[in-house]
This record gives structure tokens, sequence and C-alpha cells, in this order.
């Protein structure tokens, strides 16, 4: 990745407000108590994420909802380029609990973003709605 | 059943125009359609079977049957799966026509997102389940597609120069299409000096942006032999969704690992016997993933696979994409998998332009991925023989 000349991901973007339905307002409203919660099932012992009111793997509707750690590695990335409110980094990274997620690395040095690197949970208030999950380098 | 040689694509036409600010895009639709059958040698009122996708506007298929007055229909299908709904289309018409639900089938494709509104966006919506989890992160088709060259690279060691050659090897194709949107031969270096959008990916490693369409008239084999055209006979289809699986995410591979093996068997021919292959170019990454999950080469030897001109018809062992592909030629609507199944035919048909015809093209391979690779999307495949 040469091209990664830029300081910090800007602020000013706008975070959309996630839309929160009947099956995941506990979601949200855990976000808003600074909690990233996953999806574990009981039946088949995976974890999985986004949290669902079933599981994804087995179907059974015996899941329980539990905290993540906060902490993760990178699984992949990109630098976006092309956006008016500056450069942004769009990632997957993996919870340490086992499921690769999709968010955003804010908040830190471009050029030290790397695949596998260790990333930790922020959380960073949207346009309107509940605070969403990012991470960070840790 | 199988749809081993049960239909024939005997009709197909690219529309010529590539900006198209004084017409609607249902206007498109129908002269795409007028196109199609003109081609075929065969009249509106043929038609018994209409398929199209989330482009066409208005009420599923109803909409534009309606407005085109197909007063025939006894078939509907308007599946949706982004860019490849069109490869999937033939596949489902294939299916309706060997089960005696229709003879001659329409499909269309048409939009303006050059000219016009933005076109069909699949998936991003609100309501999805995921568009919570998803939309706050700034997601688009560059970055998405983005992230998985960056793993790729990281676990195979491909290279940005690779994926250039790819773009080089369309250009070579556009330079003989004399209605491609970018015409002029590049190089490698001139790939990588193009501005960075999503990194890895450069301006020139994604499609273009035009306006346009396309249809195709897919028949019955009795149909097909009253016709005076090249007979191009259906003889395998695949098709599959991938997406990210509860967490259990991997960018490394597409839908086509499932949709390839599909036609392949149905086919009864093997990757090597292909004389050509329309892949899929939203972006140069989604041909090297799609040339590897397709069986041309082994996983993770899609960069060796795709350098030095073997893409590039007279040059290499898989002359791909030589109407100049969505890298160059055309990418109506956002959408490119009707122009893979038209190059394809021309091909077959011994149509394609003279520098870039395939000799003796017997055996055909059209293949896309609509929506995202870094997230969601449907793979289809499809296997063609000239008769």
């Amino acid at each position: 990745m040469s091209q990664t000349d830029e300081k910090k991901a800007p602020a000013e973007r706008k975070i959309f407000a996630p839309v929160v339905n009947e099956e995941t307002a506990k979601f949200w409203k855990a976000a808003e108590e600074g909690k990233l919660l996953y999806g574990w099932c009981l039946a088949c012992n995976e974890p999985h994420y986004f949290p669902r009111s079933f599981c994804p793997f087995c179907f059974s509707t015996r899941v329980e909802w539990r905290e993540a750690s906060g902490e993760a590695r990178v699984y992949s990335y990109s630098i976006m380029h092309r956006s008016p409110a500056g450069p942004y980094t769009i990632a997957y990274v993996e919870l340490k609990e086992g499921p690769r997620v999709l968010t955003n690395l804010v908040d830190c040095d471009f050029k030290k973003i790397a695949i596998d690197a260790p990333a930790k949970l922020v959380f960073k208030p949207s346009d309107g709605g509940a605070p969403v999950p990012f991470f960070t380098l840790a | 059943m199988s749809i081993k040689g049960k239909a024939y694509v005997m009709g197909a036409f690219e529309h010529p125009t590539r900006e198209a600010p004084d017409k609607s895009t249902p206007q498109l639709h129908v002269e795409c359609a007028r196109g199609a059958l003109e081609d075929a040698g065969l009249t509106k009122d043929a038609i018994d079977g209409y398929f199209c996708a989330g482009d066409a506007p208005g009420f599923g298929a109803m909409s534009m049957a309606d407005y085109m007055g197909l007063r025939n229909l006894r078939h509907m299908d308007s599946t949706e799966t982004g860019g490849s709904s069109y490869i999937l289309h033939v596949d489902h018409a294939a299916e309706a026509i060997a089960a005696g639900k229709c003879s001659v089938a329409l499909i269309t494709l048409a939009g303006k997102p050059r000219t016009g509104s933005g076109g069909p966006r699949g998936g991003g919506n609100a309501a999805a389940p995921e568009a919570a989890f998803e939309m706050p992160y700034g997601g688009t088709t560059h970055n998405q597609y983005a992230m998985c060259a960056t793993r790729h690279m990281h676990e195979f060691g491909t290279t940005s120069e690779q994926l250039a050659w790819i773009k080089v090897a369309a250009s070579h194709h556009a330079q003989w299409n004399s209605n491609a949107f970018l015409k002029d031969v590049v190089t490698v270096d001139e790939v990588l000096a193009s501005p960075m959008i999503a990194t890895p990916l450069h301006r020139m490693d994604c499609c273009v942006v035009t306006d346009g369409g396309g249809a195709l008239i897919v028949t019955s084999p009795e149909i097909a032999k009253q016709l005076n055209r090249p007979k191009v006979r259906v003889i395998g289809a695949g098709e599959a969704p991938k997406g990210t699986y509860g967490g259990k995410v991997d960018l490394t591979y597409s839908g086509a690992a499932w949709s390839g093996p599909k036609a392949f068997a149905e086919a009864g021919v093997k990757p090597g016997d292909i004389k050509y292959a329309s892949i899929y170019d939203s972006f140069t990454i989604t041909v090297l993933m799609q040339i590897e999950d397709l069986g041309f080469c082994k996983k993770g030897e899609g960069g060796r696979f795709v350098a030095d001109g073997n893409l590039i018809s007279g040059v290499g062992k898989l002359p791909f994409n030589t109407d100049g592909g969505g890298l160059c030629n055309n990418h109506p609507t956002n959408r490119g998998g009707i122009t893979k199944v038209i190059e394809a035919v021309r091909q077959l048909r011994g149509e394609a332009h003279p520098k870039v015809q395939v000799p003796n093209c017997d055996l055909a391979l059209a293949h896309g991925t609509g929506g995202s690779l870094g997230t969601r999307h449907g793979s289809a495949t499809l296997i063609m023989e000239r008769e």
C-alpha cells in the first residue's frame, strides 16, 4: 500500500445514524452504554455478527447476545481517497471472540495500518442516532 | 433435468450509446429490445417470456412489459442479483423454455448513470437487515472490492502491477471497438500512475460509468431452427450467492467458486476447454478472483496468470472481454452482465472484431458478479457453444 500519506482519519465525515428495528434495538441500547454485543448460539456454540434473534449457522433461536471484549485485529482494509470529507479507512476486523466485523479504523496514522495489526473498540456519535462502534489501532 | 441444449441465444444487441442525455431509461430498454429482436429476425409478438432486474423502472417486469406492449407473455422473472442478473436470466430463461413455460424470452438491461440518475443500487436499502451494521462505515463498491484486493495481496503476494495487466489487456481490445467509451491502449505504468481511488485500486482499476444497455433473445430449439442466425446453444449454467456468513468473512474468493463448477458440470466441459471468456470486470480484482474461482488457474495464482498479456486475444492463453469490457467499453447502468453474454455470443458467431476474434471459437463462458465482492453478491456462470 504505497499511497497512505494522510496522517489522520478526519473526524468530520458524518456518520449515518443506524436504522434501529425491533430485533436490533437492544444492540443500539448497549452501544449507548459503550458496549459492543455479538450473538452466541447456545445450541451450536458459535458466535455470530451482527447479532440476530436466531443462529445463522444452525437456525436455533437459543441465542444470547454477549458483550465483546473490544479486542480485535485487522483482517483487511482500504483507504478511501474518493471522499469529499477527506480519506477514511474501511476495514474488517476480527474480534477476539471470532467474528469478522465491518468497521472503520479511526483516529490513527494510516501508515501504521496493516493486516493483523491489533485494534480496539471505540464508539463515535452518529448523525442523530445511537453511537456507532469503530476500531482504532491498539 | 438439465438445461443443456434446451435453449439458444438467438438475438443479442448492445446499445451503441455511452451518453444518452436525450433518452429516457424505458426508451433505452425498448431500443435494446428492438435491436435484439431484429438481430434474431423475430417480431415483438413472438415474445412470450420477459426477464428484467432492478434497473427496469417501475413495478418489476409489469411496467416494462406494459410499456413495450408485450401482449403474449406467459412467463416473467425479475430476479435481482445486481450486475450478474442478466447472465442468471439466460439460465432462468433456459429453465423456463425447457419446462415449456415460454419459447421466446426477452432479457433487457438499460440505464443512464452517466447523464441521468445513479441507477439501481442493489441492497443499498435502509430496511435491509445488514444496513445498520454497514451504512455508517461509508462502504462503496470501490472500497469494498478494494478490501478483497488488500487481502488477496496479503495472502498470495498479488501485486498492483499484476492487476494493472487486466486493464492493459482490456484496453488492447477496446482500441478496435468504435463504440468503446475508452479506446486508448494503456500501459501498466499508466494504470499505476492513475489516481488512487481506494487503496490498492487506482482509477484505471475501476470500470467506466456509461449510459446504455443491451438485450438478449433466448429461444427454444424449435424456434432457433427457423431463424437465419448462427446457433448459440446454452449448455451449462450455475448461480450462487455469497455473503458475510454471520462474521465468517473470507474476502479471498467469490461465489464463482460455486457457480462455476455447477456450470462446468452441467456443460460437461473443463476450464481448459474454454476458447473465450467474458469475465465481469467491475474492477481488476474482480477479474482476478473470478478467474481463480472458475478454475482457469489455481487459487492464489491469478496474479501470475493475468500478467504479461495472457488475457489479450491473439497473444495469451485466455482471451477475455474482447469488446473492451467494463474497464474500457461499457458498463451500462453500472451493471455489466448483459454485455458479457453479448460479446461471448459475438465470439461464438464469429462476429467479433477481426482483430480480436478468437479462431474457431466454439465454446465460450460468460461470468458475472453482482453486488459487492466485499459483502454480499450473486454469481452467475453461463457456458455456451456454437452448434
